[in-house]
């Protein structure tokens, strides 16, 4: 019974389930991570025997789903937003091999940037791939949304988006389940050159990818996801994925009568938009995200019938909600109770007994007797160091950046170039600016903060777990220069004491502040606790 | 039958398992649920809420509109203004009386109180009661139980959704969690 109200994430990992495939790859990444979890908790997952550990980065689990395509099995790849970025190069150009198997590339966006650093709207990058995307607006759309792409990516023979976003992703609704299929047998793609994207075939392969764009648009018109409106109504909303919802909330609500449109498959169909917003007098597009089609409707010169972000009827960036609708929709909407300015926001913060905070601690007194304190972040928990009462970083950027801008500033001439990250973005995306540091011998350090986990994401493995002195050796970091500290209050002077005497190396150095995360040594030992109590 | 929740709290208050004991409840009633949380870096010990809609007929928003909301309920009561705007002037505020001070800032008690005491607002010492019951964990579960006669959802569905809840976790856990759901509902009589 409980199982049957789930999470956005977690009908989307039913659906991938249930549509037979032999592997899920993925990056834990909000608001993306519960799709993978919940494969990985499955029985079916056990019975089937579906690989699905995490990947070190997007990019890695990009490339390795493009090869179980390539076998002839079914797959899908998740990752958030910006996960995409990192994968962009594989992304793109799968769009051109095409796949075998079905594959499905399952992005989370985060508008208004709960828990990102950016907002930006993965249809863009569909648009730009000239793939297909599929935008739910309900949890039982999302798990029906992962059956039917896949279907479609083998009939297609390309990778077939599906673009969620947090307030969908983290929701939970009743969805029912379908039958589950049987997965694809090893059947590997024999096509000539299709996989060789050697400039005369990569060519050949393109000109095909445009003229697939019109079958994708037909698709796109005969979606199962798009609503055509009820309502003969002159006043038109084009709803897109979970605004759809916010625009019925508004309209219910106040019973107004308005013609809908809902559109939830990319390439947007021409010929139907265009005779909806052609028969009205003025259309909003709502749009959770970019105003992207809201940009190419209105035109480089314009249309004064067409309203959404870009004339401020809705707001221009952040999440949608019915109550932006209801203000665009000229609804008279008064809100009685106000919240008192006193009542201050609660931050989050890093963990009581956390070890993060020892490793700042033992960093900012370090550098205490140096002019410049500039130490370049990076990303998860320890970015919260940038907060009262540390103050101990200045730059958060990308997954990665935090050692090789440290590496830029120390060519330009700053001392101590500190760079500080965790265990696990750092074999996300730090090794290759490590390599280039100790190429170059630049004088700068890193320090690692390991707390073996990915933990902001809520603890997932990390994949350098117990490898990174032999990583950092590997790479060129002499074995001297690469020094373990327990970050814990007994250890604070010896801490300040390494800290310094690498920063004043002319070289690489590594500093690794090994310790466990508190939330997951907490969880290993009630955990314990549990067999020895079933034990007894 | 339409009721609009937010629940309200700081991260580790355990307000996403009274979320599901209620979305439980509700659907042993045969109602339609939707249920929208936060995840992620506001997890570690920052404001967190969740909005929890359920009704007969279809529920289209996962967010409830600024307003209309029938029911804040909160482990924590200056969470439980956070979101003030959302509460219809109808609208009735369940709180525990336990102030959690992880801030500098922190109000003034007497500034809450008073703001409070200005509103439809029950406010219960859920950490007390939740110790008589026999675990000073349990206070969301008394201010489950403080709330439950506003929902319109009968007592017996929420006691069958918490034998559902801490099923796992053994005969005494569940006997715990009534018996803190029960002292909440006293609370509120």
């Amino acid at each position: 019974m409980k199982n049957d109200l789930l999470l956005g994430a977690e009908a989307i990992a039913c659906g991938a389930i249930d549509a037979g495939i032999s592997g899920v790859y993925a990056y834990p990444g909000t608001p993306s991570t519960e799709i993978t979890e919940f494969i990985q908790n499955s029985p079916e997952t056990k019975e089937r025997k579906i690989r699905c550990s995490w990947a070190a980065n997007e990019k890695t689990a990009y490339e390795a789903a493009l090869g179980m395509s390539y076998a002839g099995k079914r797959s899908i790849v998740c990752m958030k937003h910006v996960g995409l970025n990192v994968a962009a190069d594989a992304f793109m150009n799968s769009a051109m091999t095409g796949v075998k198997g079905g594959l499905v590339v399952v992005v989370a966006d985060d508008p208004s940037m709960h828990s990102s650093q950016n907002e930006q709207d993965t249809r863009y990058y569909a648009r730009f791939a000239m793939l297909p995307l599929i935008e739910p607006a309900t949890q039982q759309e999302a798990y029906d949304a992962v059956i039917y792409a896949l279907d479609y990516s083998e009939e297609i023979q390309v990778p077939v988006m599906i673009r969620i976003v947090t307030r969908l992703s983290h929701s939970r609704a009743v969805i029912s389940r379908r039958p589950s299929r049987e997965p694809n047998d090893l059947s590997l793609d024999t096509q000539a050159g299709k996989w060789i994207l050697l400039p005369a075939i990569a060519r050949r392969r393109y000109a095909l990818l445009i003229e697939k764009q019109a079958v994708m648009e037909a698709h796109s018109a005969n979606s199962p996801f798009f609503r055509k409106p009820i309502s003969q109504s002159k006043k038109g909303i084009l709803a897109m994925g979970i605004s759809y919802n916010y625009a019925m909330e508004v309209i219910v609500a106040n019973n107004l009568d308005i013609a809908v449109m809902k559109i939830s498959q990319y390439p947007l169909p021409h010929d139907i938009v265009a005779e909806f917003i052609e028969g009205c007098d003025e259309v909003l597009i709502a749009e959770e995200g970019y105003p992207i089609y809201e940009e190419s409707i209105r035109g480089f010169f314009g249309n004064n019938k067409i309203k959404g972000r870009l004339d401020g009827t809705l707001p221009r960036m952040g999440e949608l909600s019915p109550d932006a609708l209801a203000v665009a929709l000229g609804v008279e909407y008064s809100v009685k109770l106000h919240t008192d300015d006193w009542v201050v926001g609660r931050p989050p913060a890093l963990c009581v007994g956390c070890g993060h905070r020892d490793t700042y601690a033992a960093l900012n007194e370090a550098l205490s007797i140096y002019e410049d304190r500039h130490v370049f972040g990076d990303i998860g928990c320890y970015t919260l160091g940038a907060l009262p009462p540390f103050g101990a970083i200045k730059t958060c950027v990308d997954m990665g950046a935090s050692l090789t801008m440290a590496k830029g500033a120390a060519e330009a001439g700053l001392h101590p170039a500190i760079g500080i990250i965790g265990d696990s973005t750092f074999t996300h995306s730090g090794m290759t600016g490590l390599l280039d540091a100790a190429n170059d011998k630049v004088r700068m350090t890193l320090i690692i903060s390991d707390n073996s986990t990915t933990a902001m994401t809520g603890g997932q493995d990390s994949a350098g777990t117990n490898k990174l002195v032999q990583i950092c050796n590997a790479l060129g970091v002499e074995k001297e220069h690469i020094r373990i500290i327990i970050p814990l209050p007994k250890h604070h002077e010896d801490n300040v004491k390494i800290l310094r005497e690498e920063i004043e190396y002319n070289g690489v150095s590594v500093i690794i502040a090994q310790r466990e995360c508190v939330q997951t040594a907490a969880r290993k030992a009630k955990e314990a606790a549990r067999l020895k109590s079933n034990k007894e | 039958m339409k009721k609009d929740i937010i629940i309200a709290g700081v991260g580790g208050q355990g307000i996403l398992t009274i979320a599901s004991i209620i979305d439980t409840a509700a659907m042993l009633e045969g109602l339609n649920v939707k249920q929208a949380e936060v995840h992620g870096m506001s997890q570690r010990g920052g404001d967190v809420q969740s909005h929890l809609r359920i009704s007969s007929n279809e529920i289209f928003s996962d967010l409830i509109p600024k307003g209309k909301c029938d029911l804040i309920v909160a482990v924590e009561p200056l969470e439980s203004l956070r979101y003030i705007e959302y509460l219809s002037p109808e609208g009735t505020i369940v709180t525990a009386g336990d102030f959690f001070k992880n801030i500098p800032n922190y109000p003034e008690e007497e500034l809450i109180i008073k703001k409070l005491n200005s509103l439809n607002a029950k406010v219960v010492n859920a950490a007390y009661l939740a110790k008589e019951a026999g675990s000073s964990r349990a206070s969301n579960v008394v201010i489950l139980g403080a709330m439950s006669r506003f929902t319109d959802i009968p007592e017996q569905r929420f006691i069958e959704a918490i034998r559902e809840m801490f099923k796992s976790k053994g005969e005494n856990i569940i006997e715990m969690n009534l018996k803190a759901f029960a002292i909440g509902v006293d609370a509120t009589k």
